[in-house]
């Protein structure tokens, strides 16, 4: 019974991926820029581990929207991953807490070449509100390297998306031809 | 204020909120006589009043049958102790280590005196929170070194996981003591995301304040920010516009669906029902830009300032709000009824992290957690604050305690924020949207109450006499349910912590401040 409800509601429902060509053909560009660099630089997809450097979650609600059916984002060759060694990026957020000093370096070192960091939120990029104090190293890039970094409090998906694009992109420009 | 057959000295503060002072000696009479009636420790905290001519302080708020009681004892300045309050309720344990740690404020005969909050930045004879603490000193970069609690015996081994979890949620350690596939223990290792916010409030301007504290647990911003003002409108003994604390709860109910719509979806991914993760969510984005299109921000952030509220809301978009509503309600109805009638996912969350209602009782358990274990309060309904004293709001309970009574609730308080929603934008009153807070000419102090998505949010002021925040404690919810979830993971298999985990779904940055 569940199984013809389920269906059910999948017809009805439809496809809600963005982008819908009509609709938003900016956002459409966009994602196939996205994808098209991806498939440059990596030749399949990019893998992200997400690390949570003593954020006050407000950034990981927008990390879980993109996981949302609007943006597909494995549509377009971007994945999530369990483990810092499948990662190609590291997606980093909150002001590094100095109780997560360590095990954020230890992730990055976890990660393989190549391989990039995204600092996500003003907190990532500056310390935001909670600066440095005897608690908080500030933004990432006083622990580890960062290669782009996203402001907004949280970022929206589409500006989160921007920014893993920016690091991508970035990187080919810089690699030996 | 009588409790049992004591008229003690707990005067009103504001609606359903008492202030109190203990002499010598009353504390425990006072927090026995709570517990007697049937009332439960909220919060528990710690201040340095050195610079105000006293010593320290220990701070305890009450749940009571005529409302919160915030009740104080004055502690000596030179080796500041006070007696062991976790006996009574064991959801002070750790709140008592997290004083000590922040303040070297001792709980005497305390079973349990390890370290909490402090991992190896600072030394242990080190306390942040003291007015005279050196900020200028290097951070020290020891090794936490915990002394988790062993299981010995033939076939147990122990399962450490995190601070760095493998999908997309905040960073704690848990450590697991397991035999065969079945969990024998959990101990939690948190703190990991403490960043020093208290500290942080420390000499803030009020508005200011307000912007921090609604990035304590960046997922119930509308109920910290809301709590705050409420704290620093006590106190400043200024009025609201009614419209604003309309507004205020309006963006209160919006935060709880958003919240409610996303577990729900999580709870179905856990069960490897991918369908129910993928609906959930598209609900949610479509309710996310929905707001961020009234309100100018996806998750409200920063719409509600002391004094009042910074956003508005048109009639054309009472309309549309109404009519998103009603959309989401008839959608939430027809995955109900796919949730309801999916056998693997009623068997995985059936008789699932059951935490029984007398345990629940006994430890605290509170919140939404709190109600699927038939502790059946909600500040909302039982102490309300305007504008829910004009809104009878029903409150939704479940006796099982188990993954199913989680998302029962859950349910059950989306369709009952829709009904809100609807019932305060019906009756939005016109007017102001913000008044401006009365000056500040001495030390003042109040206390704000704000029923959260996940549970009650408590936010305690002391305003200092140059108008700056002198101390802040956020209080979240997360406190009292971490140890419950130690609890209801215990006789499940390892797999079904995740699911367990999501149902609480609790903060770890609310909780490590």
């Amino acid at each position: 019974m569940a199984t013809h409800l389920i269906l059910q509601k999948i017809f009805k429902t439809g496809i809600v991926s963005e982008p819908a060509p009509a609709a938003d053909l900016s956002l459409r560009t966009r994602e196939q820029d996205l994808h098209a660099e991806i498939l440059k630089v990596f030749g399949q997809a990019v893998a992200i581990r997400h690390v949570d450097a003593g954020s006050c979650n407000g950034c990981e609600l927008e990390i879980h929207a993109i996981n949302g059916p609007h943006y597909n984002i494995e549509g377009i060759g971007v994945k999530f991953v369990a483990s810092p060694r499948h990662a190609d990026l590291l997606l980093v957020t909150g002001p590094v807490s100095r109780n997560l000093e360590v095990a954020l370096k230890r992730t990055f070192e976890a990660t393989p070449e190549p391989k990039w960091v995204v600092a996500m939120g003003d907190c990532g990029c500056t310390g935001g509100m909670f600066g440095e104090s005897y608690a908080s190293c500030g933004r990432i890039s006083n622990v580890i390297p960062v290669d782009v970094e996203v402001p907004g409090c949280p970022p929206t998906p589409i500006a989160l998306l921007q920014g893993i694009l920016a690091a991508v992109s970035q990187n080919r420009k810089n690699a030996p031809a | 204020m009588k409790i049992g057959d004591h008229d003690w000295n707990i005067k009103p503060l504001g609606k359903h909120i008492w202030r109190g002072r203990m002499e010598p000696g009353q504390l425990l009479a006072l927090t026995r006589a709570v517990k007697e009636e049937g009332g439960q420790l909220i919060a528990l905290w710690g201040t340095d009043d050195r610079h105000l001519g006293g010593g320290f302080g220990l701070h305890v708020a009450l749940l009571t049958s005529l409302g919160l009681a915030w009740v104080s004892k004055a502690l000596p300045a030179d080796n500041p102790s006070h007696p062991d309050l976790a006996h009574i309720f064991p959801q002070a344990d750790r709140m008592q280590r997290a004083a000590f740690d922040l303040l070297g404020i001792r709980a005497a005969d305390a079973i349990d005196d390890r370290k909490w909050l402090r991992h190896g930045a600072w030394p242990a004879n080190v306390f942040p929170l003291r007015k005279d603490f050196d900020a200028s000193q290097p951070a020290t970069h020891d090794t936490d070194a915990y002394p988790f609690i062993r299981v010995e015996g033939e076939g147990v081994h122990e399962i450490p996981v995190g601070p760095i979890h493998a999908g997309t949620i905040e960073p704690g350690h848990f450590r697991f003591s397991i035999i065969g596939e079945r969990v024998l223990r959990l101990e939690q290792r948190l703190g990991y995301t403490h960043k020093g916010t208290e500290k942080r409030f420390e000499g803030m301007d009020l508005a200011t304040g307000a912007r921090l504290a609604g990035r304590v647990s960046g997922d119930s911003h509308s109920a910290y920010a809301w709590a705050y003002c409420m704290a620093v409108e006590s106190a400043t003994a200024s009025p609201v516009p009614e419209r604003a604390v309309w507004l205020r709860a309006l963006f209160l109910e919006i935060e709880r669906i958003a919240n409610h719509l996303g577990d729900l979806g999580y709870l179905g991914n856990d069960v490897a029902l991918a369908f129910g993760f993928m609906q959930f969510w598209r609900l949610k984005e479509d309710w996310l830009r929905l707001t961020a299109r009234l309100f100018g921000h996806r998750y409200l952030f920063d719409c509600i300032v002391p004094g009042g509220v910074a956003k508005d809301i048109a009639d054309s978009g009472i309309a549309e709000l109404a009519r998103e509503a009603d959309r989401i309600e008839a959608e939430v109805r027809s995955l109900k009824a796919i949730y309801d009638d999916h056998a693997t996912l009623q068997d995985r969350f059936a008789n699932t992290g059951v935490c029984k209602p007398d345990l629940a009782a006994r430890l605290g358990l509170t919140g939404l957690a709190g109600r699927a274990s038939a502790q059946a309060w909600d500040a909302r309904a039982q102490f309300p604050q305007a504008p829910y004293d004009q809104l009878d709001v029903s409150m939704a309970t479940q006796r099982r305690g188990d993954v199913l009574a989680r998302a029962e609730v859950r349910f059950a308080e989306i369709h009952e924020s829709l009904r809100l929603i609807r019932d305060l934008l019906a009756r939005l009153p016109a007017g102001a949207l913000h008044t401006p807070l009365n000056p500040v000419h001495d030390v003042c102090e109040g206390l704000g109450w704000v029923e959260g998505w996940r549970g009650e949010v408590v936010v305690a002021v002391r305003i200092g006499a140059d108008g700056r925040l002198d101390r802040v404690h956020p209080h979240d919810p997360s406190w009292q349910n971490w140890p419950l979830l130690e609890i209801g993971i215990l006789g499940n298999i390892v797999p079904d912590f995740p699911l367990i985990n999501k149902s609480f779904n609790l903060s770890y940055s609310g909780a490590d401040l």
